[in-house]
């Protein structure tokens, strides 16, 4: 316990200027700034070599197409031109909306369900809960592809197939990840909270509304985020499901599409660059959680 | 994380107030409508998992059994598909085959480089933020923009990495049409684009390590290689086992990135489970023999995990 304590204060401590256990006497103060020069360089070139693709892809997008035919290999453009997205702008807006509807309707329903089914299996007790929630578990283990081959004829057998009911209703329905961890969230938070609101008159649906959903955000957060990415970057589904390339979503058109619709490379990087960015400001934005929401799944197995 | 919260104290059985003789009035008035709210609130998502998940998985069990084309009426046909995918279906084989050459390549060659950017980038300072990010958004990034991405790079005629090793007056192959090469570039972008989330994941466990252990080790002169394998890779062993299976798991699984690249190419080189599976069930409409494939994968992964699970007492080191 002791050691506990301590080491959340190091931790403290450490996340300012000191490295974590690095009290160093004074002379080798000036060594240690060497030292870490050299790690920051050396990260630096590291990740600068890991990005080099995509870096390669934005230095690329804003070539002209006989600039990326001549100098292929440099990253930053001599001439930079929009050219490439202009070429992009013209093909792709009808796919970005469908990835961006799709990926509104997953996350907002999806929040709903997954909220809703965490809180009822965290803090409200009924007959069978416990088992119900193995089904949950055990169903989170069943590889995507065993369900996705009778999923494709159910929904032939609904009219599904050629709309976009597929791409989010069993998204939606099943959030079994999601549920896990508002489960986990909820159960973090002390029960008095929740006790004084019914004291108070409000019904089990309003406490879970305005009391324990409000304090539940950054689990909500995390659960947003990975939703977005894993509908904005789903391929498999659009493939399976969708026929006309009016319904298509970002990816599949950028996959399906590129000798047709690309006459260059900069046109094709420029929408490589489009279909990325949306996912990039998102986590920019929500970094944090989503790093916290990685470790938190990570963790928990 | 416990299934079993503590038991409720209440009897299993569920009589409703009125008309039975109170016997131990324990019961707090309203509960029957209290479950019903509690039924409520887990009711989508059950109804979910029943019609999206359950379902399914029984129409695929049932469908393994039969010759399904997903029109005609089926016939039951017994282990033929199982049979025939194990013994007879060369094809099959060669995609075994390379998802297990993939796996052998891309689970060792993640989890050493995971584990060494997790050690560079877990100190806890602001500015590694940013190089977090740097190896991080490879992961978020869509998988067929980056395969787009490294198709070019690859290419044969004016590729960046063909064009660079001209530099040097080395010819390089047309990586993604030549033989072994294909399948080598396949995994290269696999590792470079999943490095990311088990990074993360073993950071966290790094960061867990109490700072303590490094100093007293420090004060007995142990040098930095030293504590690295006496305290960090020991205690870190939970965070690499479960980064392991989710490898695992996610190998077996790989698709955008040769269905972009590859399309399983050259030949079948680059042909890996989930893509000779999407093509059986969606491209031949073979959806009883692809029901067969589904549920084998699922059973091998399961029967893996669960030897993972055995072997984790060998060398999983729970403090």
């Amino acid at each position: 316990m002791e050691t506990a304590t301590k080491v959340g204060v190091l931790r403290v401590s450490a996340t300012g200027t000191t490295e974590s256990g690095g009290r160093t006497v004074a002379g080798a103060l000036q060594n240690q700034k060497v030292l870490r020069g050299i790690y920051y360089a050396f990260l630096t070139v590291l990740g600068l070599g890991f990005l080099f693709p995509l870096l390669w892809m934005i230095g690329t997008s804003l070539k002209s197409g006989p600039e990326s035919l001549s100098d292929a290999t440099s990253v930053i453009p001599r001439h930079p031109t929009l050219e490439g997205y202009r070429q992009a702008i013209d093909v792709l807006p009808r796919y970005f909306w469908n990835s961006v509807k799709l990926a509104f309707l997953n996350v907002v329903g999806l929040l709903v369900v997954a909220s809703l089914a965490g809180y009822g299996f965290a803090r409200i007790k009924f007959p069978g809960r416990d088992v119900l929630f193995l089904v949950v578990l055990g169903s989170a283990l069943i590889p995507g592809i065993v369900y996705l081959i009778p999923q494709y004829v159910v929904f032939r057998d609904f009219g599904w197939v050629d709309t976009h009911y597929p791409l989010w209703v069993p998204r939606v329905m099943t959030p079994v990840f999601g549920t896990f961890l508002m489960r986990q969230f909820f159960l973090g938070i002390p029960k008095e909270i929740e006790e004084a609101a019914r004291i108070d008159g409000a019904s089990v649906f309003t406490t879970f509304r305005r009391v324990m959903l409000p304090l539940a955000k950054p689990a909500l957060a995390t659960v947003a985020l990975f939703t977005f990415v894993d509908s904005w970057n789903d391929l498999l589904g659009p493939l399976v499901f969708l026929n006309s390339p009016d319904l298509q979503t970002l990816p599949v058109a950028l996959a399906l599409f590129q000798g047709e619709f690309f006459t260059n490379t900069p046109g094709l990087m420029a929408a490589a660059t489009l279909t990325i960015i949306p996912i990039f400001v998102v986590f920019l934005l929500a970094q944090r959680y989503f790093v916290q929401g990685v470790v938190m799944s990570g963790m928990k197995g | 994380m416990s299934v079993n919260t503590p038991t409720q104290n209440m009897p299993a059985r569920n009589t409703p107030t009125q008309g039975t003789p109170p016997r131990k009035v324990r019961r707090a008035p309203g509960r029957k409508r209290r479950n019903l709210v509690g039924y409520a609130f887990v009711a989508p998502l059950m109804l979910g998992i029943g019609v999206f998940h359950l379902y399914p998985m029984a129409v695929t069990t049932y469908s393994s059994f039969t010759d399904w084309d997903g029109f005609n009426s089926r016939h039951f046909v017994g282990f033929a598909n199982y049979s025939k995918l194990i013994l007879h279906d060369t094809l099959f084989h060669t995609v075994v085959t390379n998802t297990l050459l993939f796996m052998l390549g891309a689970i060792p060659l993640t989890m050493i480089l995971a584990l060494c950017l997790a050690t560079l980038v877990s100190p806890q300072r602001r500015i590694m933020t940013v190089f977090r990010l740097a190896f991080f958004v490879p992961y978020v990034a869509n998988v067929v923009a980056v395969s787009v991405v490294w198709f070019r790079l690859y290419s044969g005629q004016d590729g960046v990495f063909d064009t660079l090793l001209a530099h040097l007056g080395i010819d390089g192959p047309d990586w993604l049409v030549t033989s072994p090469w294909a399948l080598i570039a396949v995994i290269f972008v696999s590792v470079w684009q999943g490095v990311g989330y088990p990074m993360i994941v073993l950071m966290a466990g790094i960061q867990a390590i109490p700072a303590e252990l490094y100093e007293a080790a420090s004060l007995d002169g142990a040098s930095r290689a030293r504590r690295f394998f006496s305290i960090t890779l020991p205690l870190l062993t939970p965070s690499l086992f479960f980064v392991s299976i989710s490898q695992f798991v996610a190998s077996f699984q790989v698709f955008g990135i040769v269905y972009v690249m590859t399309k399983g190419g050259p030949g079948n080189d680059t042909n890996t489970y989930m893509l000779q599976l999407f093509n059986t069930s969606f491209a031949d409409g073979e959806l009883g023999y692809a029901s067969a494939m589904a549920w084998l994968l699922f059973l091998v992964i399961a029967a893996l995990t669960v030897i993972q699970w055995r072997l984790q007492r060998r060398w999983v080191f729970y403090g």
